[in-house]
């Protein structure tokens, strides 16, 4: 009973995870089970949409795990996010095999193109899907051990921190876009067959991959529910405050950032290698550090440190912002910047810290 | 036959030579003839009768070779169908409008195909060029003579020697002086004697122009004396040498150039970083305002470019001070002591003035005209020539520094900064009013990054996304340097832009950007207060 005490005794996240089952259930049987034109149909592009919003809420509690409960304002979610994105894209990318335009059975188009004869080391595992996700772990968690390790043992903190993740995120992006990388350049990854042996085109493929995004926000808001609820989970708050305090009583601080860290990194990596085959592409513009600032928002307007406002706000930021790129197309930057500057002036604990002022607890 | 034409080509020159220019004294009617006799030949087809045409119009000291040769080269000469007059004629449709090129009468309009082209091939285009090289020897302009002597260069032969002596004894410009002797020089390489060919070599030591090392290596393959084979090699890998150590100042250049750019970027966020401890995401914004207030200012004065942009100074000075301010008085007031926040909000403003400009003056990059006096370049000598506006902008980085940097140690403004940067609180107690310090330093640094934006407009294009360009940039500057501190910015500018641009032969520019980020992010964990920390308790 105490193992699940952390989970019924968190009534928002109760009602997260319950309106999650909900969703994960009806959306796909409501597109595969009811025919085009019923009342009744959830039309497949609606469904894509909603499970990229999933990601984005699986990204966002990664995002809220280093900043709400760490202290750590990352702008470097982005490029974990796109990482593990790139490599389940490079899973994809050789599932194609010799269907591809040049039809070579080997090396993908993009490099076919540029006139490159062997498969660079770096590509090969990757048509083994289990070998592609180890590395949609191994990679991010690799970058954001090695650069934590560096960046807390020399107590790097505060906004230095925050730029210097954007510095590696830029640094990335910057990377990306080159074609000698070997990542498909400008272009990124596209053109994606199947996955597994199953057509992405299907929209039973695509309800899958809908149930597993869901699958993954929900299992990945239990196990941060855990680690924050758990001692680990008290001293990383406790870091948030005080650091220095933390320090002096004998907390090794630095291991405590760096498992969170590479934690939520992992996470961020999950997020994007879900994304990746519902969306269909994945290009460099996915390490813009434009996109890592928009996530660190999502949380923000959601509400930080409560796990259930990023979800909240991932959800609720990007419904918008669909809504609005469609509507007014000049109007959204404008949103966008004045979510920010109203959110951070007026609404620090965000839209779920409002509704829990209105319950007046 | 050629030897006929190179005694009259001599003569004449002799004759032009000592009379200066063309000396009404010089037998006209001679001169006349063989002009006459040489604009027959122009009308002929064989491209061998234009070639000697081109040569006895050159020599026969008429004021009209000149417009005649380059007319040609042009390709704009024509003759009438009837064959007495030569025109220039500007077509339009099947019309030409013509005018007649030796008394400059206007004859109206005629259909074109009542006049014929004089049309010429390659090999007549380089007589051309030489001709009027040769030509351009007499003019009464050192920069023209200069000119002529370098296009020269490129195809010296043992005939042009006799002219050329001829043009060394009366030239006085030492510039031209100097590159007559190069020239001649370079046509004693093709001498059949050994001993002149290693005078000429020994002339030839210290030259830099790319002429002389195309000789020099030419000679080199096809040399058989020992003695001259050596000299030539000493000569070249000097020349070598020489070339590689102004490439080396060139780059140099270029990363000081890029350093100063960085530097003007950073430099207003600097102070207010190093005030209000936060980091302004809208910097690259106001920087872009800047350029935007250049922009407009010449739209408004289309006229007068080299005005407008020094107009323009003061001004985005204001427009990017006041937005600042008003940031500052709207936003960040009530954000302090909550750096991550203020990063946040900041980040929002910079994307509401992203969108506003894109409204405003569409999403489309708008080019800013140069003024006369920044374009062109400063030529040092043959190898390394400085563009003029990056000269112009390395000069402004310098001032806008110095500015910056009398006001922060010398004015009570500067005072003020300065003791709420270190001690708030003390500050407030010694009767500061650190609210108002806050927005003017604000102020400051914002209306610094509107000056920022009028030098990038001399660069770069301005658009709604020249700010993002350089935000992370300018940050990376910052924390490189150490915050608050004037000195750190700009040397930290300065040494990543040198840095960038020694990498980038070898890395390319991307990479090199790369390399750059990831020392910056490896040398703030081992100094995390940049190259020169704030010192004592205040650093805390």
């Amino acid at each position: 009973m105490s193992l699940l005490k952390p989970i019924y005794t968190d009534k928002p996240g109760m009602i997260l995870l319950t309106v999650l089952t909900a969703t994960a259930v009806i959306v796909p049987v409501f597109n595969l089970a009811f025919p085009e034109g019923h009342a009744l149909h959830i039309s497949t592009f609606t469904m894509t949409l909603i499970g990229k919003y999933l990601c984005y809420a699986l990204l966002a509690i990664a995002v809220d795990l280093v900043w709400g409960y760490l202290g750590i304002l990352s702008l470097g979610h982005g490029a974990f996010f796109a990482l593990g994105g790139y490599a389940m894209g490079m899973y994809l990318m050789r599932q194609i095999g010799d269907r591809g335009v040049y039809g070579n059975p080997i090396l993908p188009d993009f490099m076919v193109f540029l006139n490159w004869h062997e498969l660079p080391w770096f590509w090969h595992g990757f048509n083994w899907f289990w070998f592609a996700m180890l590395m949609v772990i191994l990679v991010p968690a690799a970058l954001a051990f090695v650069f934590g390790w560096f960046a807390f043992s020399s107590r790097v903190t505060g906004v230095y921190l925050s730029i210097i993740t954007q510095a590696m995120t830029y640094a990335l992006w910057l990377a990306f876009f080159r074609n000698e990388m070997g990542f498909g350049g400008n272009n990124g990854l596209t053109d994606f067959k199947d996955i597994l042996g199953f057509s992405l085109q299907n929209d039973t493929t695509k309800a899958g991959l809908f149930l597993a995004s869901a699958i993954a926000l929900g299992l990945g808001y239990v196990i941060c529910r855990y680690i924050t609820q758990s001692k680990l989970g008290k001293v990383s708050t406790a870091i948030r405050d005080q650091e220095s305090r933390v320090r002096f009583i004998g907390y090794k601080v630095q291991n405590f950032k760096l498992f969170i860290f590479t934690f939520s990194a992992i996470l961020a990596g999950i997020a994007g290698a879900l994304y990746v085959p519902q969306v269909g592409i994945i290009n460099p513009t996915e390490f813009s550090p434009l996109n890592s600032i928009e996530i660190v928002i999502w949380v923000a307007v959601g509400g930080r440190a409560t796990l259930y406002g990023a979800v909240t706000g991932a959800l609720v930021v990007n419904y918008a912002k669909s809504y609005l790129t469609a509507a007014f197309p000049d109007a959204w930057l404008f949103g966008l910047g004045a979510l920010f500057i109203l959110v951070t002036l007026f609404l620090p604990r965000g839209i779920t810290g409002l509704l829990r002022k209105k319950e007046g607890q | 036959m050629m030897n006929t034409k190179i005694k009259i080509f001599m003569l004449v020159l002799t004759l032009l030579s000592l009379c200066g220019i063309i000396s009404p004294a010089f037998s006209a009617e001679a001169a006349d003839d063989q002009f006459q006799k040489g604009l027959t030949l122009l009308q002929d087809k064989s491209f061998e009768k234009k070639e000697q045409g081109i040569e006895l119009i050159s020599t026969s000291g008429s004021p009209k070779s000149y417009a005649v040769l380059s007319n040609v080269l042009e390709g704009n000469l024509y003759f009438t169908k009837s064959g007495e007059n030569f025109v220039v004629a500007e077509l339009d449709g099947g019309d030409a409008r013509i005018k007649d090129i030796l008394t400059d009468e206007d004859l109206g309009t005629v259909k074109k195909r009542d006049i014929k082209k004089i049309t010429i091939n390659n090999q007549l285009r380089g007589t051309l060029k030489a001709a009027i090289a040769q030509l351009d020897l007499t003019s009464p302009d050192k920069n023209i003579r200069l000119a002529a002597v370098m296009a020269l260069l490129d195809n010296i032969s043992p005939e042009s020697v006799k002219p050329l002596e001829k043009y060394l004894k009366t030239e006085k410009n030492s510039d031209v002086k100097e590159y007559l002797h190069i020239a001649l020089a370079l046509a004693g390489l093709q001498d059949s004697s050994a001993n002149k060919r290693l005078e000429a070599l020994g002339t030839l030591k210290g030259a830099l122009h790319p002429a002389v090392k195309n000789a020099v290596q030419q000679l080199l393959d096809k040399e058989q004396d020992e003695a001259v084979k050596h000299k030539a090699e000493t000569i070249l890998s000097s020349i070598e040498v020489t070339t590689a150590w102004y490439g080396k100042l060139e780059t140099i250049f270029f990363g000081l150039s890029m350093g100063s750019v960085l530097v003007l970027a950073a430099i207003g966020l600097a102070i207010t970083f190093g005030v209000i401890g936060v980091i302004n995401m809208a910097h690259g914004e106001l920087i872009m305002l800047g350029a935007y207030t250049t922009y407009v200012i010449q739209q408004l004065m289309p006229n007068n470019i080299g005005l407008s942009v020094i107009l323009a100074i003061p001004a985005a000075f204001c427009v990017s001070g006041l937005v600042g301010i008003v940031i500052e008085k709207s936003v960040i007031r009530f954000l302090y002591g909550r750096p991550l926040e203020t990063l946040l909000a900041t980040f929002g403003i910079s994307l509401v003035l992203q969108q506003a400009v894109r409204s405003i003056f569409s999403p489309l990059n708008k080019s800013v005209a140069t003024p006369e006096w920044m374009s062109g370049s400063i030529m040092i000598n043959p190898v390394l020539s400085l563009t003029t506006n990056r000269v112009t902008i390395f000069i402004f980085a310098i001032l806008v520094f110095a500015g910056l940097f009398l006001l922060m140690k010398k004015s009570s403004l500067g005072l003020h900064v300065r003791a709420v940067s270190q001690n708030r609180a003390m500050a407030k107690a010694m009767g500061v009013r650190a609210a108002r310090v806050d927005a003017l330093t604000f102020g400051l640094g914002s209306g610094i990054a509107g000056i920022a934006g009028v030098a990038l407009s001399q660069l770069t294009n301005v658009g709604p996304n020249l700010g993002q360009a350089y935000i992370v940039d300018s940050f990376m500057v910052v924390v490189f340097g150490g915050v608050g501190n004037l000195w750190g910015t700009m040397l930290g500018g300065l040494t990543l832009g040198v840095a960038n641009k020694i990498l980038e032969p070898w890395s390319g520019a991307v990479l090199a950007k790369i390399l750059i980020l990831v020392f910056i992010i490896l040398f703030i964990q081992k100094r995390p207060q940049g190259l020169f920390p704030q010192k004592g308790r205040a650093a805390e």
